[in-house]
């Protein structure tokens, strides 16, 4: 019964969709008001029907419902709970409900926190997030739906992936979906935009937010989704420059053009057809991902189980928005006039290089992710592309980028002077060259790390210099606490969300720092790596919920004191039949240990141990770009959409 | 032509991006149903064809008999022949798979591509040796002949030395219950 009302909810949620596009498109075109106030309730209903649907299928499997076709793919009784809820969406199917899911939440949002929205903009916005849910939600009819029954019904289901079950994989997709369909969301003002022809100061209003909601979810899912990968596929990297991990990071990049653009829209009213064309951007990146991972294109360890009926379809519908979106574009941005005129040296000059280096980046990533197909297509030719090209090509594009972050932010709008900023920066920059040499010299680092020392220092350094500058905390440090209270959370985030990325630099060359060891011992025999000796203390069987294990004691010392006790494990699933190793590690401030359990060879086993200076500082990085994110988030000009006040004795 | 029809002819350019790139992916989704484009194999130019000629020497300090091209024709049995190195994470990974085969009487001949003698017995002591023969290939030369892409990398002969199948990248016990052991059975009837 359960997945027949989820299948029934689908549907209504479909016809839903297609009153939301058609009214609220022909309402805005007619401008009737009648049709226009229809979009917000058609909006919350389509919302409804996608989370009844989604809660049917949630509760299909925590049933373990062996009639569906999707649980007994995906899903197990022994599972536990948590895993077999996140099984909802570790699939293809329930994924695009999810994806689906959280498209209506955003338009939900609209619809109801949208209310000072201009009422032909917002029910152009709802109607073409209506469009988008209606593509998708008849993908998942036609060729992917979750509620397919089997009769007779299985035994039990097949079990999940066990390399997903993992609490950082459950919350690693919805994040990443938070991320894509928050682009949705831009794409669709930009299209409402195009469709009005004017883009203003209130558009770039209400565009940023949620260009920095998806920006920052993105971060997070993008930083779950590397954390996953460092601790649970157990090879100590936490990059791999995968076709996958490309997709989401095209988004990302493109994201954050745009919310820097969208600021330039905001207070000067310029870049508004680059603007648009971002928004569009970063919509299309999101879709090609979701193409490259699901049709079975590319050669991944992330792809799903693939179909090239389904591949053909997503196609049909990424051409459709991403064609529309872009044949629009051409026809009606040519009327986009700027209003603010300025100077090179600028905060806008600033904010164009920023665009034009984060857009060099995407532009690299993406040839290199494409380009393998297009050789085997055109050419015929097999090249795979990795990392020594990633890592050479965007590196060039990133240093200047970096030296630009803490710049940019002490240039003045319209005209500025590069000296009085770079003087204002004379510490930072003797900070990031003092780090260099210490590396260099004193520890002895290689240049690449030693770099990303001196790139980290000036990013951090120079958030703080801008913060200091703000509040006067030098030429007038009495009133500097008053004027740190009254300083804006967007300036307190866009700082933040700055020294984050240096955060997460610090960790990069930390990593570059790091050394490992293969070993082969017995218990009672030990192992030095980066000043710690590993004991091996034991090695003995373990018994999960759904797999046994076999599970090495090792003791981990430093001058002979007892440190940690690391316990890695190679987990077997019989059901799925295959082998997880659960790496130990020891995360503290300066570095993580890391223990891989390998073979066993007569009575003696093979560890890995690894030795990640400043590791956690990666992700630890992430969090505070996603928290400054929320924080300029939270900024009252931005949650209510009000005009900025006037600043007093702050400088915004 | 007029300013308007430039600018739009401008702004057509990622309309025109997008388009081509949407033509490139059809393309391929047509290819995957038909067979002509597949991401994951790497097709080889030598299939259906002997290996080419060459020498190698014996592993220095190894009991395995070093081969030839000489070797590998008229075995009377399909051979698998393993290119590999101990510097390889992958070829760990495909070891124990290399292993069973042993264990199932297939004979495997190695390669040890780009590796100094001594670590590669090292690796071979640690984690068992599956090969019937083993040859070194320090200098790399012989594997750029075979058209080798990166190690692991394994191709099937049949019965008459003739290369029947190529695997870029290591053999996962998927690979193996997939496409190794029907081709085994298929090559050894």
């Amino acid at each position: 019964m359960i997945p027949e009302i989820g299948q029934f909810a689908l549907g209504l949620a479909l016809v839903l969709a297609l009153a939301l596009a058609g009214f609220g498109l022909l309402g805005a075109q007619r401008a009737e008001a009648r049709l226009m106030a229809l979009a917000p309730p058609l909006a919350l209903g389509m919302l409804l029907a996608v989370l009844a649907s989604f809660l049917c299928l949630v509760a299909s499997f925590v049933e373990n419902d062996t009639t569906v076709s999707t649980v007994v793919a995906n899903s197990h009784s022994l599972k536990p709970l948590l895993y077999k809820i996140s099984g909802t969406w570790g699939n293809h199917e329930g994924s695009m409900l999810l994806w689906v899911l959280i498209l209506a939440l955003c338009a939900g949002a609209v619809a109801g926190f949208g209310r000072n929205l201009p009422s032909a903009l917002q029910a152009r916005v709802l109607a073409v997030l209506g469009l988008v849910a209606l593509g998708f939600l008849a993908f998942i009819l036609a060729t992917s739906n979750p509620f397919r029954r089997v009769w007779p019904p299985a035994p039990d289901g097949l079990g999940l992936n066990p390399v997903l079950q993992d609490p950082g994989l459950a919350f690693h997709p919805p994040l990443l979906y938070l991320g894509y369909v928050g682009f949705a969301v831009t794409f669709a003002f930009a299209v409402a935009a195009l469709l009005e022809g004017r883009v203003d100061a209130a558009w770039g209003r209400w565009v940023r937010p949620w260009a920095l909601a998806a920006w920052s979810f993105l971060t997070l899912g993008i930083g779950l989704g590397s954390w996953w990968a460092y601790y649970e596929l157990g090879w100590g990297g936490y990059w791999f420059w995968d076709p996958v991990e490309n997709a989401s990071l095209l988004p990302w990049l493109a994201g954050c053009a745009l919310l820097h653009s969208a600021i330039v829209v905001e207070k000067r009213e310029a870049l508004k057809t680059w603007t648009v064309f971002l928004a569009l951007l970063a919509f299309a990146l999101s879709l090609l991902g979701t193409f490259l991972v699901r049709s079975g294109v590319l050669n991944s360890v992330h792809a799903f189980a693939s179909d090239p009926g389904r591949g053909v379809f997503i196609l049909a519908l990424l051409m459709f928005y991403v064609g529309g979106g872009f044949a629009l574009f051409a026809w009606r941005a040519q009327a986009m006039t700027p209003m603010g005129v300025f100077a090179a040296v600028s905060r806008e000059g600033a904010l164009v290089l920023n665009n034009l280096l984060l857009c060099s980046v995407a532009a690299v990533v993406l040839v290199g992710t494409l380009y393998p197909l297009f050789a085997d297509l055109v050419l015929g030719q097999k090249i795979s592309v990795g990392a020594p090209f990633f890592n050479t090509a965007t590196l060039p594009l990133a240093a200047p980028l970096i030296g630009a972050m803490a710049l940019g932010p002490l240039l003045a709008w319209k005209r500025a002077r590069v000296f009085p900023a770079l003087q204002k920066l004379w510490w930072v920059a003797l900070g990031a060259l003092l780090a260099f040499l210490l590396c260099l010299l004193l520890a002895g680092a290689r240049i690449g790390p030693a770099l990303g020392f001196a790139a980290a220092t000036w990013l951090i350094w120079g958030a703080t210099a801008d913060i200091a500058e703000r509040i006067a905390l030098f030429s007038r440090p009495r009133t500097a606490w008053a004027r740190a209270k009254g300083l804006p959370r967007a300036a307190w985030g866009g700082a933040l969300g700055h020294a984050g990325l240096g955060v997460t630099i610090l960790g990069l060359a930390g990593m570059g720092l790091a050394e490992d060891k293969l070993a082969l011992l017995k218990p009672g025999e030990s192992a030095v790596l980066g000043g710690y000796e590993y004991r091996l203390e034991s090695i003995a069987d373990a018994q999960g919920a759904n797999f046994s294990a076999r599970r090495a004691v090792v003791q981990v010392l430093r001058n002979g004191q007892p440190v940690v006790r690391m316990e890695p494990e190679k987990r077997s699933f019989p059901l799925a039949r295959m082998t997880t190793s659960e790496a130990a590690i020891h995360s503290t401030p300066l570095r993580d240990l890391y223990v891989v359990l390998g073979d066993e060879r007569e009575g003696a086993v093979v560890l890995r141990i690894h030795n990640n200076p400043l590791a956690p500082w990666i992700w630890l990085g992430a969090g505070i770009m996603a928290l400054g994110g929320g924080l300029s988030l939270s900024d009252r000009r931005t949650r209510v959409a009000a005009p900025a006040p006037k600043a007093q004795g702050v400088r915004a | 032509m007029n300013p308007v029809w430039r600018k739009r002819a401008l702004l057509g350019l990622p309309l025109l991006a997008a388009g081509g790139a949407g033509l490139g992916f059809l393309a391929m989704l047509r290819g995957l149903s038909t067979g002509n484009y597949n991401p994951h194999g790497v097709p080889s130019a030598l299939l259906g064809k002997a290996p080419p000629e060459f020498t190698l020497p014996a592993l220095a300090g190894s009991p395995q008999p070093a081969f030839g091209s000489a070797e590998l024709r008229g075995l009377g049995r399909p051979v698998l022949v393993n290119f590999f190195a101990s510097w390889c994470v992958p070829c760990i990974i495909e070891h124990p798979q290399l292993m069973a085969l042993q264990r199932a009487g297939v004979p495997v001949f190695g390669v040890a591509y780009k590796d100094k003698a001594a670590d590669a017995l090292a690796f071979l002591a640690r984690r068992g040796n599956p090969f019937q023969a083993l040859a070194a290939d320090e200098p790399g030369r012989v594997a750029i002949d075979w058209g080798v892409y990166g190690v692991p990398e394994s191709y099937l002969l049949d019965r008459q030395g003739i290369i029947r199948w190529r695997w870029a990248g290591p053999i996962t016990e998927d690979t193996m219950s997939a496409e190794l052991q029907p081709l085994l059975r298929r090559y050894s009837a």
